[in-house]
């Protein structure tokens, strides 16, 4: 018999039912408790790889903020006598460009529009797209699939050329190139917050939600969001990358910022010409780029370990 | 379904018991489309038009095969999902009906309640316990101070030491301990009837025990009223005054717990009983009472659900849709053939129906 008789376990069980169960597993982390996202911050802290890549990052966002307080030469002022200087050079660390401009101050100045224009289409992207999938998720048919089908439209273009073809069609210019990269990146960030709600939703805690009598609204706030945003989050900083480089080659197309403005894509653009001159001047843009989509794609990735706290 | 009913065990304090739940011709159909152009490509019959009634303060046992549409009558009943039909009367008023005589659904929510099957998906990986079971009462404006303080005695009260437990997460916590607290969430809202899906099914079987003991003395303490559904038949006939058992959407038999496990009178009830391990040897079953699966819900054939696989099957069983008469005693009912004197069918005599 698979359970013991009514009267057997009548007499055997009912004094213990009520008691605590004792769980050796669960009574060693007992004490160890504490919030969520405490958690996650004291897992990201024991990961090396994370912890390097933010800081990292950290340096380079407060030397572009800073840029101007620091004692560095005008990125704006060139020299014809001075044009191309190796890396090492008296004076100019990092060397000059094609211009005869100091390489380390246009880095450092160029950081500012790269990062702003790698972040804000993915921030924007992250508030629309996230509120487009959840919704889609949530409600599920006619308007899941209106939602997601005109989504997919966006997708049928490969996202460099559609990136080329809004900001083409906007016109030249940081604000049209940031939106442009916005409209690349709500639909496979919609898609994303879509699947997961989605997964959520057939859980039964949402079901217990609504057995309890909780409005639609109350129930995306307490329940989806917190276990949708997670995922999404960490899709999104992963897109960092994409969106810096795909920023850097709109301006290298000339559809993103103007020159003499420095921006590490343009850079990367107008010292092309130099690359059999001065190969190492030539490629330092290149390798900021390089340096922080690496950078955001790993962060992402320990953010991903850190944020499973059920491993 | 009758309101004269007698309910068994009941240690009710009314002097007649009545139906806290009446359920009349409930039916819920799953249409299934298929292609891109969602061609209708037939009707799952999940619950096909089923009258039954709950007593105040009894446990009513269903059980069934899985696909029977056990699961689907509960999320009827808690209206997780919109019938296509029938109605649902808590305390007399209808479920979801016009105000005067009908009942808010959110008001039918403080009233019932439901423990899942899943323990680990039913809570939020993201909620602390405490704000899992508190999740309800603040939804219905307890201010939230208060509702924490209704979680750590609700804690306290399924077994699991508030201190202790309070704050932690789902994960942290055995299957066990989790059931716990999700019959812990069931009862924060302080409702008169729980619907129990499957909610052991997935324990082992000594914390199966103590959590079955746990339900009993709840059901005591608050004066529950239980619909307790599973497929584990001992688990059922421990738990239950009365059982109904379920067939392809359909009512096969209802009646006391001593009448169904007694004097078993469907077929299928018979065969399900007889795919009960027996402890004693001698007594063990050597054929499969039962051979191969349900058939599919999907667009069931006229007639009775049960005839595919049933050993009395006769011409009448598939002209003729079996209602629910009287076996035995006036609340055991059974829908079949063979109990209905005038069916035609050639074992439907009474005599044979009482020695079933």
């Amino acid at each position: 018999m698979s359970m013991p008789s009514p009267a057997t376990s009548e007499l055997d069980l009912r004094g213990a039912a009520p008691a605590p169960v004792f769980d050796p597993a669960t009574a060693l982390v007992a004490q160890a408790t504490r919030g969520y996202w405490r958690t996650v911050l004291a897992r990201i802290l024991r990961d090396k790889v994370t912890v390097a890549c933010a800081l990292l990052l950290l340096a380079i966002v407060l030397l572009a903020v800073f840029a101007p307080l620091l004692a560095l030469a005008d990125p704006f002022k060139g020299s014809i006598l001075r044009r191309l200087l190796p890396i090492g050079s008296e004076g100019f660390l990092l060397g000059t460009d094609e211009l005869g401009r100091d390489m380390l101050t246009r880095l450092i100045y160029g950081g500012r529009l790269s990062l702003v224009m790698g972040i804000t289409p993915v921030i924007n992207a992250l508030l629309i797209g996230a509120f487009l999938g959840v919704v889609g998720g949530f409600m599920g048919g006619k308007i899941n699939t209106l939602i997601m089908r005109t989504i997919d439209v966006f997708y049928a273009f490969p996202s460099v050329l559609l990136a080329v073809a809004i900001s083409g069609a906007l016109g030249a210019g940081i604000f049209n190139a940031m939106v442009a990269l916005t409209v690349v990146f709500i639909p496979p960030v919609a898609r994303v917050a879509e699947s997961v709600t989605t997964q959520v939703m057939s859980l039964d805690f949402v079901e217990a939600a609504r057995a309890s009598g909780a409005s639609s609204f109350t129930i995306i706030r307490v329940h989806i969001l917190g276990n949708v945003l997670g995922p999404v989050f960490i899709y999104a900083t992963s897109l960092i990358s994409v969106s810096m480089i795909l920023a850097s080659g709109l301006s290298f197309l000339g559809l993103g910022t103007k020159p003499p403005e420095p921006e590490w894509g343009l850079m990367l653009n107008t010292l092309r010409t130099a690359i059999y001159l001065n190969p190492g001047v030539a490629a330092l843009p290149g390798a900021m780029i390089f340096m922080v989509s690496i950078c955001f794609n790993m962060m992402s990735d320990g953010l991903r370990a850190a944020m499973d706290v059920t491993q | 379904m009758s309101t004269h009913d007698r309910s068994t065990n009941v240690a009710s304090s009314n002097d007649s018991p009545r139906p806290v739940l009446d359920v009349r011709e409930l039916r819920k159909y799953f249409p299934l489309s298929s292609g891109i152009f969602n061609k209708r490509a037939g009707t799952v019959h999940a619950v096909d038009d089923i009258s039954f009634s709950v007593m105040a303060g009894e446990t009513l046992g269903i059980v069934g095969e899985s696909g029977c549409g056990k699961s689907t009558t509960a999320r009827l009943l808690m209206r997780l999902i919109e019938p296509d039909a029938g109605r649902v009367l808590l305390d007399g008023r209808g479920i979801a009906e016009p105000a005067p005589h009908g009942l808010a659904i959110g008001e039918v929510r403080r009233q019932m309640q439901m423990v899942f099957q899943d323990s680990f998906a039913s809570l939020n990986p993201r909620l602390t316990i405490e704000d899992s079971i508190a999740f309800g009462p603040v939804v219905h404006g307890l201010p939230r101070r208060q509702a924490k303080a209704r979680a750590r005695e609700l804690l306290a009260r399924v077994g699991l030491a508030p201190e202790r437990y309070a704050a932690r997460y789902p994960h942290e916590l055995s299957g066990g301990q989790r059931q716990r607290i999700n019959i812990a969430r069931a009862l924060a809202l302080e409702p008169r009837i729980v619907i129990l899906d499957e909610a052991v099914s997935a324990l082992d079987k000594s914390v199966e025990a103590q959590v079955l003991n746990l339900l009993l003395d709840l059901k005591r303490e608050f004066g529950l009223t239980y619909l307790f559904i599973s497929h584990d038949l001992n688990v059922v006939r421990y738990m239950s005054d009365r059982v109904m058992v379920m067939y392809l959407g359909k009512i096969a038999e209802i009646g006391p717990v001593e009448a169904i496990f007694g004097g078993t009178a469907h077929p299928y009830t018979k065969a399900l009983l007889s795919a009960m391990p027996s402890m004693d040897p001698a007594r063990r079953t050597q054929k499969p009472p039962l051979t191969g699966d349900p058939p599919s819900p999907i667009d069931p054939p006229p007639g009775c659900r049960f005839r595919t696989r049933c050993l009395y099957a006769e011409d009448v069983c598939a002209r003729l849709d079996p209602q629910l008469v009287i076996a035995g005693s006036p609340d055991h009912r059974v829908a079949c053939e063979i109990l209905r004197p005038a069916s035609g069918h050639s074992l439907a005599a009474p005599a044979i129906a009482h020695a079933a």
